[in-house]
């Protein structure tokens, strides 16, 4: 006969039990500390570094060339010059990748949303999540293909905004579906049962009720391609000036931080340009929680 | 009331003054005391949200793990202060069986029943575990419908077999108090009429406290049945004197089906 | 007759084409793009390390540039496991639904917000000399330095699913454990672990299909240089870096070399995603 009592002494290795519970809980609660350790370092860095550079001109004026630079770090001077080519380039590329990917992106989401279980559908599903693996550097080389051989016979903005419009396309497709799906379906009901028009109760109807949804989900994938540097570096090529030629290359914030970063002269400006990129992907991450905070 | 927990002669479990509180000030158990009586069964009975859970679950300190609920008083165990004991100690004398069945859905049956042993990284030799998992199993009466299987996830049994496992699981320590959480609620008819039999016959071995919302439950398998009522226990005695003879109005409100 | 209903139906039918027909459109330019150097060095392509654009003696083979993706992503995968899993763990165990929580929470997703150029940046004028200061190599360039800037970004990745399936495990399951007398470790390891695995794995696999494609804070840091690492201090290159490095510089057979690369790429996060995906089906 066994001795099923082993219950009734204080085992031997209690302690020892509640010293590996505290260990492990120890462990992770540094492991999770190390991980959130970078953003702050990354910020703290940006910020030291690059606020000096953040003034009127910044915003005003074009990138120096490396001769200005030169000088300016030859007589201690800060380094003359802004971004302006940078902000406007990417604004003008972001405003034609939305032009290109919203109405597409929300059409696409909505035809999801309304064939939801049809085969077509999740076959339209399946190839929306390969779209979003797809790295951003193949998009490059399909936008190179498409617009900088074929249309705008060099680089340009109109291939620069094709990538990243592309990019932004899965994401805004899934955000519009699942922002849909959350909609009662009574509220459609309500709408079918008044004999309300197919496109009236989805122009009337459900795109108002999700509205702060779909906005949140534009405006996170704008938060995503805005960074984009490697499919730019193929496309839009960069420039010294502002250039709202769609058909000619054109800079953008990341590409003007790769300019300055493989120049000498100019690596000075590489932190107040990051550190003003980094700024408008958390105001657009921000604006997209508060948004959704107030839905909720 | 205090009547009572004097007639109860060395009570197995004894709780003192004991109140819980969810939120600080307000009580969902107040003051409650009694002692249980050493191989029996006593059922916790009251309306829903009287605090019959969780006077139950205060016993094995489940409150511990929600760091916004406050546990004051006191609880022997066989006369010992369970303060004094680690929290693994405790829950390995008093063992608990859950509203729904939850054996471990990633292991086979055989290591449900000694889940306890495994998850206190107690190693026995292949005989011994052997031992334990056919006694609890037979304990509760599913050693022959389980036998053959045993190797196989426990969660393709039936709701009512399911539960039955769980209670094997929290017999295989051998536990001195069984914590019985509205062990039926889940279960048809004819599952519950099975658990209500094994409880029977498992108070041979084992001091059983139940909870349960179901009067006539109590009334069919306890011999003791407290009735709590807005958090305080308002009459504890003999099963049979309290749903003949209630001594509080509102026990005999609550067992007349005056409200539920 | 064409109602309204048919009209909007027909639009958003048309619409999804577009989708179809961007994706299939992209697989057929790579591979058109790709023609000319599978035609020069067949299936070899894949498994050459050769990388020679010398006029005459043009000799191109994509394994080295293989190598350096996988090899970068798992080092990537084996660095952010602990990290990301422990956060999972803080986030959706040690202090599920609590301020704090939500904090960590927050400040990992904003790691997903950061430019990979700004990383590249930080890992080029941080990391870079810390790895010089602790002697792993003399230029703090590699395949190890790379992998650490990509394990910090995808850990956000890793992070979020992992967390969520953390949080799904039963309470009830976490309960019975604990009435048993086991300690939270013990619930961790013995049942949390056990009931979420698949999904942790499959946080991992999309995580991993993220790293593979990460371009320009690999092409900052990885050393750029055309050859298989024979350990993981050495330099080499990406399948992403060596397209935005030579990209600018090329034409001709290199040119076609790029794009096959693009494509190899292409078909292999293609291919882990795909792997993700069918594991988060059959877990639903």
């Amino acid at each position: 006969m066994i001795s099923l009592t082993a219950n009734n002494k204080e085992p031997k290795g209690l302690d020892s039990r509640l010293f590996k519970d505290r260990l492990f809980k120890v462990v992770v609660f540094i492991f999770a500390f190390i991980t959130i350790s970078p953003i702050v370092l990354i910020i703290y860095k940006l910020i030291i570094k690059g606020y000096k550079q953040i003034n009127l001109s910044f915003f005003t004026e074009t990138a120096p060339d490396t001769y200005e630079a030169m000088i300016a770090l030859s007589n201690n001077e800060v380094i003359p010059g802004g971004i302006l080519n940078g902000i406007t380039g990417t604004l003008l590329m972001v405003v034609l990748a939305s032009v290109m990917a919203i109405p597409i992106g929300l059409l696409i989401g909505i035809f999801l949303y309304e064939n939801s279980t049809k085969r077509y559908a999740n076959i339209v599903r399946d190839i929306t999540d390969i779209l979003q693996g797809v790295p951003s550097i193949v998009l490059g080389l399909i936008a190179y293909f498409w617009v900088v051989k074929s249309i705008t016979n060099g680089f340009s903005a109109l291939a620069g905004s094709t990538a990243l419009g592309i990019m932004m396309l899965p994401l805004i497709i899934r955000s519009t579906e699942e922002t849909l799906k959350m909609i009662p379906e009574t509220i459609k009901e309500a709408g079918m049962a008044l004999g309300v028009p197919y496109h009236k109760i989805l122009l009337r109807v459900l795109i108002p009720t999700g509205f702060s949804g779909l906005l949140t989900g534009i405006l996170l994938a704008i938060s995503r391609i805005i960074g984009e540097t490697a499919p730019l570096m193929l496309t839009a090529l960069g420039s010294m000036g502002v250039n709202y030629n769609i058909e000619k290359p054109t800079s953008a914030v990341p590409l003007l931080i790769w300019e300055f970063y493989n120049d000498p002269n100019m690596v000075d400006l590489i932190w107040s340009s990051s550190l003003l990129l980094m700024g408008f992907v958390l105001l657009l991450n921000l604006i997209s929680k508060h948004i959704m905070a107030k839905r909720a | 009331m205090n009547e009572l927990i004097k007639q109860i002669k060395d009570p197995v479990l004894s709780i003192q003054n004991l109140s819980v509180s969810y939120n600080k000030g307000k009580y969902a158990v107040s003051d409650v005391s009694a002692g249980i009586k050493k191989n029996r069964v006593t059922a916790i009975m009251g309306p829903s949200g009287c605090g019959k859970s969780t006077l139950l679950r205060a016993i094995n300190r489940m409150h511990d793990l929600y760091p916004n609920i406050e546990t004051i008083g006191q609880i022997f165990l066989n006369g010992e202060d369970t303060s004094t004991m680690s929290n693994i100690m405790l829950r390995r004398k008093i063992g608990m069986v859950f509203q729904h069945p939850n054996p471990f859905p990633t292991m086979s049956i055989y290591d449900n029943v000694i889940a306890g042993y495994k998850l206190n990284g107690i190693r026995m030799k292949k005989a011994e575990r052997d031992e334990i998992v056919e006694k609890s199993l037979k304990d509760v009466v599913l050693w022959d419908e389980v036998k053959d299987s045993l190797t196989k996830k426990g969660t393709f049994l039936s709701g009512g077999q399911q539960q039955r496992l769980c209670i094997a699981r929290a017999l295989a320590f051998r536990p001195d108090v069984v914590l019985l959480d509205e062990p039926t609620s889940a279960l048809d008819p004819v599952a519950t009429k099975k658990v209500e039999e094994l409880l029977i016959e498992l108070k041979k071995q084992y001091t059983i406290i139940l909870v349960t919302h179901n009067m006539s439950q109590a009334a069919r398998i306890s011999d003791y049945s407290m009735f709590m009522y807005l958090g305080e226990l308002v009459e504890y005695g003999k099963t049979k004197n309290m749903f003949i003879n209630p001594v509080d109005k509102r026990t005999e409100e609550y067992l007349t089906g005056k409200f539920s | 007759m064409w109602n309204s209903e048919k009209i909007t139906k027909t639009l958003l039918f048309l619409a999804s084409l577009i989708i179809v027909l961007i994706t299939s459109g992209m697989v057929l330019s790579l591979m058109n793009g790709a023609i000319p150097v599978f035609k020069e060095f067949g299936i070899n392509f894949i498994f050459s390390a050769e990388w020679n654009p010398t006029e005459g003696r043009e000799d191109y083979g994509a394994l080295s540039f293989i190598a350096g993706t996988l090899i970068t992503s798992v080092i990537a995968i084996f660095i952010c496991f602990p990290l990301a899993f422990s956060t999972s763990l803080f986030v959706g165990e040690y202090y599920r639904g609590t301020r704090l929580a939500k904090i960590v929470g927050t400040m990992v997703d904003m790691l997903a917000g950061i430019p990979s150029i700004v990383y590249g940046l930080w890992g080029f004028y941080v990391l870079r000399p810390l790895i010089v200061d602790l002697g792993f190599n003399s230029q703090g360039f590699g395949i190890f330095t790379a992998g650490i800037i990509l394990a910090i970004m995808i850990i956000p990745y890793a992070t979020s699913i992992s967390t969520e399936i953390i949080k799904m495990v039963p309470n009830n399951l976490k309960e019975a454990a604990y009435s048993l007398g086991a300690t939270r470790k013990d619930v961790i390891l013995s049942v949390i672990i056990p009931n979420a695995r698949s999904g942790i794995f499959t946080s991992y696999i999309l995580a991993f299909g993220r790293a593979l494609g990460e371009t320009m804070a690999v092409t900052m840091l990885i050393g750029n240089t055309n050859l298989i690492p024979k350990s993981i201090f050495d330099t080499g290159n990406t399948m992403a870096s060596v397209i935005a490095n030579q990209f600018g510089e090329a034409d001709g057979l290199k040119l076609s070399a790029l794009i096959a690369i693009g494509l190899l790429l292409f078909v292999i996060t293609g291919l882990i995603n795909g792997v993700g995906k069918l594991l988060i089906k059959a877990r639903l």
